[in-house]
């Protein structure tokens, strides 16, 4: 818990994941980079990010691309020694780096707009997510994908409209308290200030 | 069986191949399967990213939406499926977050009791509850002669780093393509990652994985990737030719997904199954179903017997004979 004698430090963020606390049984084995698809990109690995965590390293830490490469795979999480829930931790380390905005905004730029779509229609919507993410935030490669847009399209792949639940309202309810409830629980945790 | 089935987006639209070829099977298996009524998007791993607890919310709603009296929940993508159990796993383990997020239901008059509804891949319900003799009892054309790769990728095998199945080295899927009369392939890289969605966020990372394996599969001459995900189905399929232009290779190796090829097995029409709605044409594995079977292999001719005039072979010494 916060106050004043304890600074909340990012191991205690991490901590406040259930099963968050075996960080600290890390043996440095390197087994979570060596199984890691993205890890030859990160520019820390998993085992250096855990003892960068520990070492107080906080900026460093939310500032490296490590999370953001994650692609939640779990190969890390099932052959931990230390059942270190590897893959929640880089989940809980980009809700963290997101809710005290310690990253570039394009890291979470194809996320957000995901999460737009469905808080919109309910569903997914491939084309308005491509349209919308490519234009915003990559204008030149949004050229580049025109071939495969239109690939989908003529094999009936991609939808030209979205599809919107009937209880569209219903689902913004739920979220809207969903998210109401999140902020408190992570004023509980320390995780935002 | 009756399912409650969610079919997810991908289903509606960009693998609308593996929806019908599943729904398809499923009918001469003679499995019922129920629609979730007015069912949302999963949030695939992007909610999750970002925003944890509104994610579980937004699963939970699906799983409020069981109606009563079914148990089990059928999500044929691997995406859906990984987010479906995670969610309903840790509801049950979890008595803070399963009333954070029932308190969020009820904004919309739903709730939803943990341990209620069990949550099922389409592969696991074909295998475990229909089971391999069964389906073998409906094979009409037997896949003679196509070397196919068991694709698995991440999910399926590791949802959430819980699941029943061997994280590293699963079967399921060879055993089912065997039952339907293919030759698998042994592949290393059966349980390794697609890229998920890095194709949009770093796409040198995701072609270095699609490369790999599709160069994997093409030097273990497969005739097709077999999957049971529509995002791996995506990533080898669609971004194929990218992975192509970036390391300079010709691979041209189609990907289908399992229930496509049970329903050719199964006899119904390729065009049901919705082949020709890859980008990687899979009309080869067609041409080799259709073409006459090999002649069968001639009987190996009789030994020649040894000459009388030969000299004599050495003979096994007898136990006891050695000084």
């Amino acid at each position: 818990m916060a106050n004043e004698q304890h600074e909340v430090t990012l191991y205690d963020q991490v901590a406040a994941i259930p099963g968050g606390e075996r960080l600290k049984s890390c043996l440095q084995c390197g087994t979570c980079g060596g199984s890691c698809p993205s890890g030859p990109d990160m520019d820390h690995t998993p085992r250096d990010i855990f003892a960068m965590i520990l070492a107080g390293k906080r900026e460093e830490v939310l500032k490296s691309n490590t999370f953001w490469y994650c692609v939640s795979c779990y190969y890390c999480t099932v052959r931990c020694p230390q059942q270190i829930p590897i893959t929640a931790i880089m989940y809980q380390l980009k809700h963290i780096a997101a809710g005290n905005k310690a990253y570039s905004a394009e890291a979470t730029a194809f996320s957000q707009t995901f999460i737009n779509m469905v808080e919109n229609f309910g569903r997914g919507f491939e084309l308005g997510l491509a349209t919308q993410f490519y234009l915003l935030n990559r204008p030149l490669a949004a050229v580049g994908m025109m071939p495969m847009a239109l690939g989908m399209l003529t094999r009936g792949r991609m939808a030209l409209l979205p599809t919107r639940i009937k209880d569209l309202n219903g689902l913004r309810a739920i979220l809207r308290k969903a998210k109401q409830i999140a902020r408190q629980r992570d004023l509980e945790a320390g995780v935002r200030a | 069986m009756k399912y409650a089935y969610y079919p997810g987006c991908s289903l509606e639209k960009n693998a609308a191949a593996y929806g019908d070829s599943f729904k398809a099977v499923t009918d001469v298996l003679s499995q019922e399967l129920v629609e979730l009524e007015d069912w949302n998007c999963c949030g695939a791993t992007e909610y999750f990213s970002l925003d944890p607890l509104p994610a579980y919310a937004l699963l939970a709603r699906n799983l409020a939406l069981v109606p009563p009296g079914l148990t089990d929940l059928v999500a044929p993508c691997s995406a859906c499926y990984l987010n479906l159990y995670k969610t309903e796993h840790h509801l049950a383990e979890r008595p803070q977050l399963n009333s954070d997020v029932n308190a969020a239901l009820a904004e919309a008059h739903l709730s939803y009791k943990p341990g209620t509804v069990r949550v099922r891949h389409a592969l696991d319900i074909l295998v475990e509850d229909v089971g391999y003799a069964e389906i073998a009892l409906h094979i009409k054309q037997p896949l003679r002669g196509l070397r196919l790769v068991p694709y698995y990728g991440c999910f399926f095998v590791r949802p959430g780093g819980l699941g029943s199945h061997n994280p590293e080295y699963p079967d399921v899927l060879d055993r089912l393509l065997e039952t339907l009369g293919a030759t698998t392939v042994d592949f290393p890289l059966k349980a390794a990652c697609c890229g998920g969605h890095m194709p949009q966020i770093n796409p040198e990372t995701a072609y270095g994985l699609i490369y790999e394996l599709i160069a994997t599969a093409a030097s273990r001459e497969a005739d097709a990737i077999i999957t049971l995900c529509p995002m791996c189905q995506l990533n080898l399929d669609v971004y194929q030719a990218q992975a192509n232009d970036h390391f300079g290779t010709h691979h041209s190796m189609p990907v289908l997904y399992f229930t496509q090829v049970m329903g050719l097995a199964f006899g119904l029409s390729p065009q049901a199954m919705g082949f020709g709605q890859e980008f990687i044409s899979a009309q080869s594995i067609l041409d080799k179903l259709a073409a006459p079977p090999p002649p069968p292999e001639e009987e190996p001719k009789k030994k020649p017997q040894r000459s009388k005039k030969a000299l004599p072979m050495p003979r096994k010494i007898e136990t006891g004979q050695v000084r």
